[in-house]
């Protein structure tokens, strides 16, 4: 029997974790290695989200987790929140996206900018996994920039009517709702963007898988259609107030991103370490070659950096500190390591490294996605570089 | 129906083991506890059997150092309502752990008390049916699924070759294996509910110890494999170890 995985913790981090918090991260630990493992290489290669697996993630409380007891969320700090993001993307970071997307950028604006008809309606169920949902932001002409959205809403008789697309939608297909967010003034005005709380079954919605893509195979990536949606006016969500509520959310998304990162590195260091020291070549294992141990100090040194800078950030929004351009330089910096580790770690594994019967290149395929989406890592550099020189470059 | 489980700090079945420069002990430094994973199927087998009953409680008693509130919690937040940790240091005397455990116990209104079959540090199966006999209750070891109805517990145990059921009257005692019982994942939220519940810790009235470890040793070195020869030509030479060194076969 193989070891059970033990994270990687050079730097003795789990002394700063609380018990209730290791203990998160220990359950989530073994649930991933009992549930998600045996079964994503194949999912990866059928291209296919291993949906059978919501009704337990529900059920352990992992959606939404930092939101509170009353809507049946489990009241977790933002640690705990983020250690369950890091182990799910151990597993795979299409597992970790669907409880982003669910968590934090459809649960966390209806609880912060839904009515609370809104709240007792959905929250309850989207953190059981009765009900899936999906965020529309990005159009087809408007990733990095969605300030210039063209979707639409607009009033009549005395509700709204939305028209529009919208692209590259994480659990697009199978949500039974849609938090979309739409213009409902004039074309480029960032306060006129609000969010409506869609179900997917109102006529002239439709969703349509995304095909061909190369990266997070195992999850649900597809493009929403809004044609003459029309919806009561208990659809918008009273406090969205402009382009920041959309941001809001992707704050709380990339805050678990940085960690989820950091659980990828970790899953590739885990599976190159062991593999090193197994794999034979020129009458040693490869472990003990100096080039191998270069790669695996560079991995364990970037992991353990990643590993503090979330911990600090995590902290940070506890005692509600965290600042939106603290989080881009976690995310870009994490999201960044991870692809490296990534790949690193595949080329340590030689042919097999290619198989996806060993992780690592199923994770640095994805981590390619998590790179550009949740503000691509070009556009956290702007961010930074703004919050440095107080000169936008957009 | 209130149900006692009791369980134990262990090492983790994945640590590995140094045995300290003393020699009669191991290095406890850098080792990860858990509860025992006998235990576990204890626990779990305690809350189904609670769950089954519609009501009632199940109360988790350890016995070890203040440590070990960390194994009674996640047993909280598996479900379990309230802890009890009988602060102190627990030998290798399986007799001393017993009579510690049943002082305690004789004081509850149990009508089961549960255990894992085996602690997987010191592997005795002497405590269950120690305190079993101490408080004067029958005792079923090794079960692997049990229910209860109007006051008898039926335990199914997995004997060489078959199965066996037994009976017995509450209040009873039972040891738990691995069987139909798969321990519950905590959920997050039983993990919050878990700082809430009741844990209390008091000193634990220690039997005297009267057994004592002199020694511990590593297994001898596995020797290095052999090479017999190739194909078919082997075979024979194969059988004759197996059969006459090995007595494999
Ligand atoms: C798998 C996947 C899932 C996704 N899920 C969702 C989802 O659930 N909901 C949602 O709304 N969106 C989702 N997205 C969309 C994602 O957020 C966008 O792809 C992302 O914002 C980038 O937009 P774009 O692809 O249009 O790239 P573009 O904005 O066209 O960028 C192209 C390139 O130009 C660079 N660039 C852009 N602007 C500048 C600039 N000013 N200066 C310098 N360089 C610049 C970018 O860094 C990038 O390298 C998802 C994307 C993927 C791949």
């Amino acid at each position: 029997m193989t070891a059970r995985f033990e994270g990687i913790d050079f730097y003795d981090v789990d002394a700063l974790l609380s018990e209730e918090e290791r203990m998160v991260r220990d359950t989530v630990r073994s649930w991933v290695e009992d549930r998600v493992l045996p079964v994503i290489g194949k999912a990866y290669v059928d291209r296919r989200f291993p949906k059978e697996l919501i009704p337990e993630i529900g059920e352990l409380g992992m959606l939404g987790a930092n939101l509170p007891e009353e809507y049946g969320c489990a009241g977790l700090g933002n640690v705990a929140y983020g250690l369950i993001m890091q182990e799910l993307e151990r597993g795979d970071s299409g597992i970790r996206s669907f409880a982003s997307v669910q968590g934090a950028l459809v649960m966390y604006p209806i609880h912060a900018f839904g009515s609370e008809e809104q709240r007792a309606e959905w929250l309850p169920k989207l953190a059981a996994g009765e009900k899936i949902g999906c965020f529309g932001l990005t159009e087809p002409d408007y990733g990095s920039n969605p300030a210039g959205m063209i979707t639409t809403a607009r009033r009549r008789d005395g509700g709204w009517v939305l028209n529009g697309a919208k692209m590259w939608i994480t659990n697009g297909s199978m949500a039974d709702v849609a938090v979309v967010w739409a213009q409902t003034g004039q074309a480029g005005d960032a306060r006129g963007i609000r969010g409506f709380v869609v179900p997917t079954n109102a006529p002239g919605f439709s969703a349509r898988d995304q095909k061909g893509k190369l990266s997070l195979l195992a999850s649900d990536t597809s493009e929403l259609v809004l044609e003459d949606v029309e919806l009561p006016d208990s659809a918008l969500m009273p406090g969205s107030s402009g382009l920041r509520s959309p941001l809001m959310c992707l704050t709380q998304a990339r805050y678990g991103i940085a960690w989820g990162a950091v659980g990828a590195a970790m899953a590739c260091f885990h599976e190159a370490a062991r593999y090193a020291g197994e794999r034979v070549m020129f009458d040693g294992p490869i472990a003990g070659k100096q080039i191998q141990q270069v790669r695996i100090a560079d991995m364990l040194t970037s992991i353990t950096q990643g590993q503090l800078l979330c911990l600090r950030l995590g902290r940070l929004k506890d005692e509600s500190k965290m600042t939106p351009q603290q989080v881009s330089l976690a995310k870009r910096a994490n999201v960044d390591m991870a692809c490296n580790v990534a790949r690193e770690a595949r080329r340590l594994l030689g042919a097999n490294g290619i198989l996806a019967e060993y992780s690592a290149m199923r994770h640095m395929a994805n981590l390619e996605s998590v790179y550009t989406y949740e503000g691509t890592h070009d556009i956290h550099s702007l961010v930074l570089g703004q919050a440095v020189t107080g000169l936008a470059a957009f | 129906m209130n149900i006692a489980v009791c369980i134990k700090r262990v090492p983790d079945t994945g640590t590995r083991i140094r045995i300290a420069e003393t020699g009669d002990g191991v290095e406890t430094d850098g080792v990860k506890y858990v509860m025992g994973p006998y235990d576990e199927f204890a626990v779990e087998a305690a809350l189904q059997l609670a769950e089954a009953a519609e009501g009632g409680e199940v109360a988790l008693l350890a016995y070890g150092p203040p440590a070990t509130q960390e194994a009674l919690r996640s047993g909280l937040a598996m479900g379990a309502h309230r802890a009890v940790l009988l602060a102190g240091e627990p030998t290798m005397d399986g007799w001393a752990t017993a009579r510690t455990l049943a002082a305690e116990l004789s004081g509850w209104e149990a009508d089961l008390v549960l255990f894992g079959v085996k602690a997987v540090d010191s592997d005795q199966q002497q405590v269950g049916p120690m305190v079993a006999e101490l408080l004067g209750r029958p005792c079923a070891t090794a079960v692997s699924s049990m229910d209860v109805s109007e006051g008898v517990a039926t335990c199914r145990r997995v004997v060489e070759g078959g199965r066996e059921v037994v009976e017995m009257t509450l209040p009873a005692a039972a040891t738990i294996t691995k069987g139909q019982y798969e321990p519950r994942y905590a959920s997050l939220r039983g993990i919050m509910a878990a700082k809430r519940k009741p844990l209390e810790q008091k000193a634990a009235k220690e039997a005297a110890v009267e057994l004592v470890v002199e020694a511990l040793e590593y297994p001898p070195p596995r020797p290095p494999g052999r090479i017999l020869g190739e194909g078919p030509a082997a075979a024979a030479e194969l059988v004759r170890l197996l059969r006459e060194e090995d007595k494999a076969i």
